[in-house]
């Protein structure tokens, strides 16, 4: 979803964030806007602040200072009560002994509304999330999958102006969290409800967000649609943490060439000076191998390299290649393999291509980042 | 607080505060004692035959704790009546000033001696209780024990371990051992006896009943206890001997008194007035052979006849003066073998 | 974000600011108190005060007293001075050491047999073994030493059993401590035991190692935090109890008797209080041993790994099970001595049976009353205390922010588990019984003896509390806020429905301990508010010992049925409330 943010004014906007635990500083100076209708993902390894963000804009974990503004309203300050949000847990938080319907009706009660209107409300949440003939259970009487429904249906009932999720599928196996995310998707496309989703599984944010907000030591790396994030991460860190990266050490040679061992490769512009040391990163899928003349003739950014081990991942084959000075990994199609009748021990060319190719400065290393 | 829940929690708590405080009754005496419990209900329960609008609250522990009570209350007593005391406990708070002179109606028909000498009396006895020595005759034999006849008697070693006797400290009638053979014997003598009986003893007790009790129960051989305890052991069926030694034995009087600063001093004058009236002078003869009030006393089943001859001239003044005295010098004497207490 | 970006401005969206550009004020942020935590906090501050007063404020003034001469005047050390230099006062110090030392090793031992037999063999009546060993809670301390003087007393059945020994004195003290102090030691070491790691066992198996190698390379071992806590448990108990020493110790003095011997008996308040302060000590420093370990043992706790299932094995399990049959043998002896005793006329030469000494009426300590009171002193507790204690522990756990006062609070739950009761009755005394204090009015209430034994039992009470609690789900009260939704009705409607059986628990733990406890409440109750306890107490004080015994037993007779009571409850709470907690 690639929505022009100008267009819409920011619902949420985060400026200055900071939380510190004695010492320690859990988030450094964040600034943040989110859109209003946005789904945002909070990515980051564990440790990395994300969720202390998502609490302290609950308010469940008020920050140190900074200033945080919901709907142009600042909250800062306010208790969880009198901000306006929804929140579903990674361990759902259903209230064990209140039926589903009760749990659903729980943040309906004492609202000065008819009976009949919330058991109309809670059915319509319960058909929503297609749980509607399960309404007289226990939570302990339904799954995983069925109790983070109805934690959703539970946050949704009262038609919060923010939907926070704090690492909603990860307590769930791999198929069932494959179909929430669908679903959660949906229902908040639906809903049309701003929502934040925190998580460490890429692949779901990938998928779920409009925009990700990749967090590290509590600062935020980079922020950007998944597109922009995967094709162009702004740091050696995201670079790692999303998708496969190759990472090599190079030297720069000129505005858009660096030199990696004895080749002289054409990279994306930077404004690094001349012989500064750099990491080259390149994703295994933008190596492509030259076949036929291509091979042969002196192509841009060609590197010889003899194959190693073929791992095979259906679709694609994760190739080890030897280089001249390290090791590269590199996806080849399954048909590609079939045609070329590619085995280990093979000679090959192939290019890094110039478009893919990234510079970062050698100082931040390939895994750290200052 | 919406919650009905809540709200039935709230009045449940202050239904509760307000049930745990006591509700008070008509006019209530509080009255220390240490006549024995078995007796409290019957002596309320005959006063209040003729004066059901005055309820008697009892505090009761023996002589030595409601003594001490007393006097650690001076500034702020709580007590309103001291009915069953040992003279020579009441002695000693007359001498604090903690006593409300009166002279109750009819107080001239006690004997002389049963009353406090100065007019208006501070106090006022009731009866006497003396020291006589228990001994179980199953036990006695079963260790072929003699019948002691006299308190010299019982250093004999034969007894080692065999006989208990009240902690003067606080047993009014371990007191009034005590400060009996200190006048018998003298001083000097006293205290050799008691170095000597005190190798015999097997433990000393906080009550003065409770030797004559152990005694019963054949758990002791002798218990030096007092006649109306020993008599209502024996009546109950205990294998007991009861011997009033030949030297004379030591004596207190149980005697009454309104304590100074009673916020009830009408009501404490009405029991007063009772507490030495014929009728209760025929109520003490239940239990004890010897009342304040000539001409009463009958015969007390299983109480030596020779009792009362036997009865040493009780100093008490000179008891009341000397008993800080002489309790220190006990304690450091004899204290590591006392009860508990 | 110091490397230079790649990414066009668009692509980034919102990217942060260069760290230059911030200009909002960076002062640190004061929360603001929703309705909730305002009411939540108010809570705390009323349960905080009622600990201060109840606990702190007594302590403080014990310690003062101690420091004073009998007109209030300051006399610094004197009177510890007085107490070190009198020989008969501080040999109780090492009276009291023996006595917990060897009445430790013998109560650690048993129990720990026993709790072998539950956790590691195949022997018949498991469940039974279990109950019996248990009764010993719901009887008073004083009961034992009772049973003991008509076991082995001089007019013993079994008096032969001693050899000519005195049962006067540590013999029976040791004794009447055991039969007090087992139940306590075999529920810790049954949950010790019953953590063992079953791959350790086929280890050791496989390594061919004898069974003696490996109940002491293995079993030991692993159940060592159990003992250590189970050790420093019973060692508190005995050393402050004075229940056993004050019927049987005969001549043989121990501190916590010295305390009511000063006080009751001699009304020497200064003197009690050193005591009191000596007796202190030894337990402040049990309780931080034993807390110390306890959290070890939650690490090996959390590490749990395959649970071990015993194979028969006749010869060890009958072994085991003749035992336990002598160890039930002892306590059922116990109860059914005391209930014989009490039937009996006049012991030991009138064996007919009759109920005269149920005429509590003409006897020391209260007489019938004194049960009623015990009985009101029991609901009241029960009620009030497990009301005060789950909030207390509720705020503490569940409670948003102010963690100096959470700290604080906890704090003062747990410091009643080192104070002994003797001691925090007579801080109540000097406490209480001020007459500058404006509680004063308190002293001599049926009141002050629900406080009293509240606090005395607060501790244990408010950690069953915590460790439901724990269990509940951390994000409740957040959901709850987030559903704009007061905390009081998240209260009512999920935590205490979801803790019922725990609440139950503290109820009847605090009703079975305030119809036993004598300790604390024998300096502060009055002619209106005697104690069955207590009466038992002042009953055996006055040679009265069959009604004492008689007393004790209605006691036992009580805590059981109230105790099955509960069973029937939880029972019936399970099938009919609990119904969520089945799939």
């Amino acid at each position: 979803m690639m929505a022009t943010p100008e267009a819409r004014k920011p619902y949420l906007r985060i400026s200055n964030l900071t939380k510190r635990y004695g010492p320690f500083t859990a988030l450094s100076d964040i600034d943040l806007e989110i859109m209003e209708g946005e789904f945002i993902c909070f990515l980051g390894p564990s440790g990395c602040g994300k969720t202390t963000l998502l609490r302290a804009i609950a308010g469940l974990d008020i920050q140190t200072s900074g200033r945080i503004e919901q709907g142009g309203r600042d909250i800062s300050v306010l208790p969880p009560a009198e901000r306006d949000f929804g929140i579903v847990f990674q361990s759902y938080a259903l209230f064990p002994n209140l039926t589903i319907f009760a749990n659903i009706a729980y943040g309906l009660e004492n609202r000065r509304r008819p009976k009949a209107e919330i058991a109309a409300r809670v059915m319509r949440l319960l058909e929503q999330v297609g749980l509607a003939d399960q309404r007289d259970k226990y939570p302990a009487q339904l799954s995983g999958g069925q109790q983070q429904r109805i934690a959703l249906a539970r946050a949704l009932a009262t038609e919060p102006g923010l939907l926070l999720l704090d690492e909603p599928l990860s307590a769930l196996d791999a198929k069932v969290r494959a179909r929430l995310r669908h679903e959660i998707k949906a229902l908040q496309r639906a809903v049309g409800i701003t929502t934040i989703m925190v998580t460490h599984d890429q692949e779901e944010a990938l998928t779920m967000a409009d925009r990700i907000v990749v967090m590290n030591h509590g600062v935020v790396e980079q922020v950007g649609t998944p597109q922009a994030i995967y094709r162009n991460p702004a740091s050696a860190f995201v670079a790692d943490f999303i998708g496969a990266m190759n990472f090599l050490p190079a030297q720069v040679a000129g505005p858009e060439t660096v030199r990696y061992g004895d080749t002289l490769l054409r990279c994306l512009p930077h404004e690094l000076a001349a012989g500064a040391p750099i990491t080259l990163a390149i994703r295994p899928e933008d190596i492509v191998v030259q076949e036929g003349a291509a091979a042969a003739g002196g192509g841009e950014n060609l590197l010889s390299v003899q194959v190693g081990e073929l791992e095979f991942l259906g679709p694609f084959v994760r190739a080890t290649l030897e280089g001249p000075t390290g090791q590269l990994k590199a996806d080849f199609s399954s048909n590609l393999l079939r045609r070329t009748r590619l085995a280990p021990g093979d000679r090959l060319a192939v290019q890094l291509l110039p478009e893919r190719l990234r510079v970062y400065p050698r100082a931040s290393g390939a895994m750290s980042h200052g | 607080m919406k919650s009905p829940v809540a709200w039935s929690v709230l009045a449940a708590a202050v239904l509760g505060v307000s049930a745990l405080t006591p509700a008070l009754a008509k006019t209530e005496l509080t009255v220390y004692s240490s006549i024995e419990a078995e007796d409290l209900k019957k002596y309320a329960a005959r006063f209040n035959e003729d004066h059901p609008d005055i309820a008697i609250k009892w505090v009761r522990d023996s002589t030595g704790v409601v003594t001490a009570k007393l006097l650690a209350e001076k500034a702020n007593p709580q007590a309103d009546v001291v009915w069953g005391l040992a003279a020579t406990s009441l002695l000693l708070l007359k001498a604090e000033g903690l006593l409300e002179p009166y002279a109750p109606k009819g107080v001239d028909k006690l004997a002389p001696q049963y009353r406090d000498s100065v007019n208006p009396p501070q106090w006022v006895g009731m009866d006497a209780w003396a020291a006589v020595i228990c001994i179980n005759t199953v036990e006695a034999d079963k260790a072929k024990l003699p019948m002691p006849t006299s308190w010299q008697d019982l250093t004999n070693p034969l007894y080692k371990g065999h006989i208990i006797m009240p902690n003067p400290a606080s047993s009014g009638t371990g007191f009034l051992d005590v400060s009996s053979w200190l006048q018998l014997m003298g001083e000097e003598q006293g205290w050799k006896y008691m170095d000597a009986l005190h190798e015999n003893i097997k433990q000393y007790t906080h009550s003065g009943s409770k030797p004559c009790k152990q005694a019963a129960a054949g758990e002791a051989t002798l218990g030096i206890s007092f006649e109306f305890r020993a008599a209502k052991s024996k009546a109950e069926g205990a294998p007991l001997e009861i011997v009033v030694p030949q030297e004379g034995v030591g004596w207190d009087m149980e005697a009454a008194a309104i304590v100074k600063g009673t916020k009830k001093l009408e009501a404490a004058k009405t029991l007063m007035d009772w507490i030495v009236s014929e009728k209760a002078n025929r109520m003490y003869n239940e239990g004890y052979a010897v009342v304040a009030m000539p001409g009463i006393a009958k015969p007390v089943p299983f109480i030596p006849e020779n009792l009362e001859k036997l009865m040493i001239e009780n100093d008490f003044d000179w008891a009341a003066k000397n008993r800080e005295r002489i309790l220190a010098e006990w304690t450091r004497r004899y204290d590591n073998k006392s009860e508990p207490k | 974000m110091a490397e230079p970006s790649l990414i066009t401005a668009a692509e980034v969206g919102a990217a942060p600011l260069p760290a230059t550009a911030t200009a909002a004020p960076r002062a640190a942020l004061t929360p603001r108190l929703g309705r909730d935590d305002v009411l939540m906090r108010a809570a705390m501050a009323v349960i905080g005060l009622y600990l201060t007063v109840s606990l702190a404020l007594p302590l403080y003034a014990l310690l003062l007293k101690s420091f004073q001469r009998k007109d209030g005047s300051w006399a610094g050390l004197a009177n510890f001075v007085q107490y070190f230099t009198t020989p008969s006062l501080s040999q109780s110090i090492l009276n009291s050491l023996f006595i917990a030392l060897v009445s430790t090793v013998i109560t650690v031992a048993l129990a720990f047999g026993l709790a072998y037999a539950l956790t590691r063999s195949c022997m018949p009546g498991k469940g039974l073994v279990k109950t019996i060993a248990l009764i010993p809670i719901l009887v008073p301390s004083l009961l034992p030493g009772i049973a003991l003087i008509y076991l082995f007393g001089n007019q013993g059945w079994l008096k032969g059993w001693l050899f000519g020994a005195n049962l006067y004195g540590p013999l029976g003290i040791v004794i009447a401590e055991v039969f007090y102090c087992l139940p306590h030691a075999l529920l810790i070491l049954t949950t010790a035991l019953s953590l063992a790691d079953a791959r350790l066992y086929e280890a050791a198996i496989a390594l061919r190692a004898s069974p003696a190698r490996i109940f002491w390379t293995v079993i030991l071992p692993g159940a060592r935090y159990g003992l250590i806590s189970a050790a420093f448990v019973v060692f508190t108990l005995v050393i402050t109890d004075f229940g056993a020493p004050k019927v049987i110790g005969g001549q043989y003095n121990v501190l916590a008797v010295d305390i009511y011997k000063q006080v009751i008996g001699q009304q020497n308040f200064e003197m009690g209080a050193v005591v009191g302060m000596l007796l202190l000590i030894p337990a402040v420093l049990a309780f931080a041993v034993d807390r110390a370990v306890q959290r070890r043992q939650v690490a090996l706790l959390s590490a749990r790994a395959v649970p071990y299932a015993p194979q028969p094995k006749p010869l060890r399990d009958w072994s085991l099970c003749a035992f336990c049959a002598l160890v039930a043998v002892f306590i059922l002896g116990i109860l059914g001595m005391c209930q014989f005793a009490a039937l009996v006329k006049l012991w030991p030469y009138n064996l007919s049976l009759s109920l005269k000494n149920y005429n509590f009426d003409l006897m020391d300590g209260g007489g019938r009353a004194s049960y009623w009171n015990s009985l009101q002193l029991g609901g009241w507790t029960a009620v009030l205390g497990t009301a005060v204690i789950f909030v207390g522990a509720y705020l503490v756990e569940k409670g948003r922010g102010f963690p100096l006062g959470r700290a604080l609070f906890q704090f003062l739950a747990m410091l009643p588990m080192a104070v002994p009761g003797m001691v925090l009755g007579l801080a109540y005394i000097f406490f209480f019984n001020h007459p500058d204090n404006p509680l004063n009015g308190l002293y001599g209430t049926l009141a002050i003896l629900v406080i009293v034994t509240v606090s005395h039992f607060y501790t244990v009470a408010h950690l069953t509390a915590l460790t439901a609690l724990k269990q509940m789900d951390p994000e409740f009260e957040a959901v709850s806020a987030s559903l704009k939704q007061p905390v009081l009705k998240m209260f009512v409607r999920v935590t205490v429905p979801v803790c019922l059986p725990a609440i139950l628990d503290i109820a009847i733990y605090l009703f079975v301990n305030a119809m036993t406890t004598v300790s604390a409440v024998v300096f502060l109750y009055s002619p209106d508010t005697t104690l069955a306890s207590v009466a038992v107490l002042n009953m055996d004080d006055a040679g009265d010992i069959a009604p004492a015994a008689a007393m004790g037993m209605l006691i036992f007779y009580t805590n059981a049925l109230v105790k099955l009571g509960h069973g029937g409850l939880a029972h019936l709470l399970e099938r009919r409330l609990q119904a969520w907690r089945r799939r």
